[in-house]
């Protein structure tokens, strides 16, 4: 029997998310008792058969063909299910990034099969799995019961430490060539567009982060500056993009941007459950807010009890006294 | 254009999301309903789709009787028709979502004519099954792309953008085409009060449908456990600037 994981790479790199997967295939598939494969699709994916192999891959599937130049959703689910026939799979994951979850979402539609995404824990004794799987963007955990022929489930992103096998697996190189119809190009991507090479707000070592009680989108700009100070970029909350304040770009949140800097400095935002989902993998935080008693405030490491619109241009002129 | 979007009723909490006493349900009993955030932004785009270049926009949910509260929402900024698929439980799975979904859109079409455009949202806000729209898509045979921030209608295809880290992605769709939207997309705009007023009378065509379960089964809800950690005040005024450079100092993000 065999497991098959679905490994995103760019042009021969792999993507962490991947490696992330393949940690998590690979304790599954023992715990399953079938052998954990892997797949790349499309061009370059040579490159990657070495760490996969030291990731635990027995087998590589290098899947190709003339309409995968570059991602497409349907013709990579189609890829999938072709290669889960060819191959007797009856378990698939992915890391539940968006390609991932996408690509897995097609393939279920394909088998007609259930598609669990966003797994944190998978019990796969039994024909009934047991897991528990991410709702609300990771505000809430729930404990679901998968009955299907294939298994397909996601895990969610950021739950595995990714890790190197304690031996490398033989990682034998298995071509694949899927029989597509050329109308699947319908859906392969045509141009990418770059905006910025700079850092982005999930990559950004500081975030200034400003909510409601920032008042207007002038009143940011003591944050801009604040942030320009620490090499960071400044992030809101929703209520800051509803009332158009920002740039949707900017919101931290369970529909913004997750970010993980080394300091979050979040100023004028209560705390709100899908703001802080985005929020919580920041190393540490600091509020700035009236009230004590906010979300933001008693799960922070430090606050500072006061009006941001003072506290703010203090910080940013001691930074420039001590600098001198 | 004739563009539908699927949107989903979802509890609107604020610090915290409690659990009912049997661990199967957000517990609501005091919460507002919203519209999932993605489909609000979903409903946005086909009003403005429909304003530039002529055509109707249906709303339709699969959801408790109350979701008729979104769908006249949907209508106060914009939507034409709106259509509800009435469920008995909290909630359905992907699966059987999809199918009744499929169902009642091939309905539609079969007696109004097919829909150029459906508009699903990226995920649901809460369940976040990451899949019905790829299912109901699959289903009528017809492209779709997730993750969708830019649409441009052109003449039998759409121009779609796909956020990535740092840039997008281009995908041309031949339509009729299903696109899955992500909020950013648009800004929403807020029902005006001749909006409210009107969709107090927009048609609602309520559509029942009998799936079966699918193979994911929920069993319990239940919060993650968190580290709760001690909060250092450091003051409570501008003079505690000294204080905070003195933690930035300390976590060396001064350099
Ligand atoms: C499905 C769903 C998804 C959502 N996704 C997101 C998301 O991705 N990101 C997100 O942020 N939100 C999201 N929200 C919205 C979220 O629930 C909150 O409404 C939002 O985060 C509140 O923003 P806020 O903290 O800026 O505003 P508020 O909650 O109004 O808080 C303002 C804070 O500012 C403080 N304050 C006011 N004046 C000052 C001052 N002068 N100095 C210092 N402090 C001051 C107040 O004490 C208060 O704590 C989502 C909601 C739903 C239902």
């Amino acid at each position: 029997m065999t497991m098959l994981v679905l490994c995103d790479h760019d042009r021969g790199t792999l993507a962490d998310a991947s490696l992330e997967a393949l940690t998590f295939g690979r304790d599954l598939a023992a715990a399953a008792g079938v052998s954990c494969e892997a797949v790349v699709i499309g061009k370059g994916a040579e490159g990657a058969v070495g760490q996969l192999a030291a990731y635990g891959a027995a087998v590589v599937h290098l899947a190709s063909h003339d309409v995968l130049t570059d991602f497409g959703p349907e013709a990579w689910g189609e890829t999938l299910a072709q290669l889960v026939a060819s191959c007797g799979a009856s378990v698939v994951t992915a890391c539940g990034t968006d390609r991932g979850n996408e690509v897995l979402a097609q393939l279920a539609a394909r088998l007609d099969e259930p598609f669990v995404a966003n797994c944190r824990e998978v019990d796969p004794s039994g024909d009934t799995w047991s897991l528990t799987r991410v709702q609300w963007g990771g505000s809430l955990l729930e404990d679901a019961t998968l009955t299907a022929d294939h298994k397909i489930v996601s895990v969610a992103h950021h739950v595995v430490e990714a890790a190197p096998a304690s031996e490398p697996a033989a990682g034998t190189v298995a071509a694949f060539s899927p029989d597509l119809d050329a109308s699947l190009a319908r859906t392969v991507v045509t141009d990418r567009v770059v905006l910025s090479r700079g850092i982005t707000l999930s990559t950004a070592p500081v975030v200034v982060g400003g909510g409601r009680g920032v008042g207007s989108a002038e009143a940011f700009a003591p944050l801009e500056e604040l942030a320009a100070e620490l090499g960071g970029v400044v992030g809101c909350s929703r209520a800051v993009t509803n009332n158009g304040w920002r740039p949707h770009s900017d919101q931290v949140g369970q529909t913004g941007t997750r970010i993980a800097p080394q300091v979050y400095i979040a100023s004028g935002i209560s705390g709100a459950i899908q703001h802080w989902v985005g929020a919580m993998a920041s190393k540490h935080i600091l509020a700035i807010n009236t009230d004590r008693e906010a979300n933001i405030v008693t799960r922070a490491d430090w606050a500072v009890i006061a009006d941001l619109h003072k506290v703010i241009p203090a910080i940013t002129e001691e930074i420039r006294r001590r600098r001198g | 254009m004739r563009i539908l979007v699927c949107v989903k009723r979802v509890p609107a909490p604020g610090a915290k999301i409690n659990i009912t006493a049997d661990g199967r349900a957000v517990d609501t009993a005091h919460l507002g309903f919203t519209t999932s955030p993605h489909e609000e932004c979903a409903v946005e785009e086909a009003v403005q789709i429909a304003e530039a270049h002529g055509g109707e926009v249906t709303v339709l949910t699969l959801g408790p009787a109350e979701a008729e509260e979104q769908l006249r929402y949907a209508a106060s900024v914009g939507a034409h028709s709106l259509v509800l698929v009435p469920i008995e439980e909290v909630d359905w799975d992907p699966q059987r979502t999809a199918a009744a979904l499929t169902a009642t859109i091939s309905g539609i079409e079969a007696a109004e004519g097919a829909f150029d455009l459906l508009l699903f949202g990226n995920e649901s806000a809460d369940a976040g099954g990451f899949q019905v729209g790829v299912r109901v898509a699959h289903a009528l045979g017809r492209p779709i792309v997730n993750g969708i921030k830019g649409i441009d209608v052109g003449d039998g295809s759409v121009t779609a953008r796909r956020e990535i880290d740092g840039g997008f992605e281009v995908y041309e769709v031949p339509t009729p085409a299903v696109l899955g939207v992500k909020e950013g997309i648009n800004l929403p705009r807020y029902p005006t009060m001749k909006g409210r007023l009107a969709s107090k009378k927009a048609a609602l065509v309520t559509i029942e449908q009998s799936t079966e379960a699918g193979g994911q089964l929920r069993e319990r809800l239940h919060r993650p456990v968190e580290q709760v950690s001690e909060t250092v005040i450091l003051g409570e005024g501008p003079e505690a600037a000294a204080a905070v450079v003195d933690v930035l100092e300390e976590l060396g993000v001064l350099a």
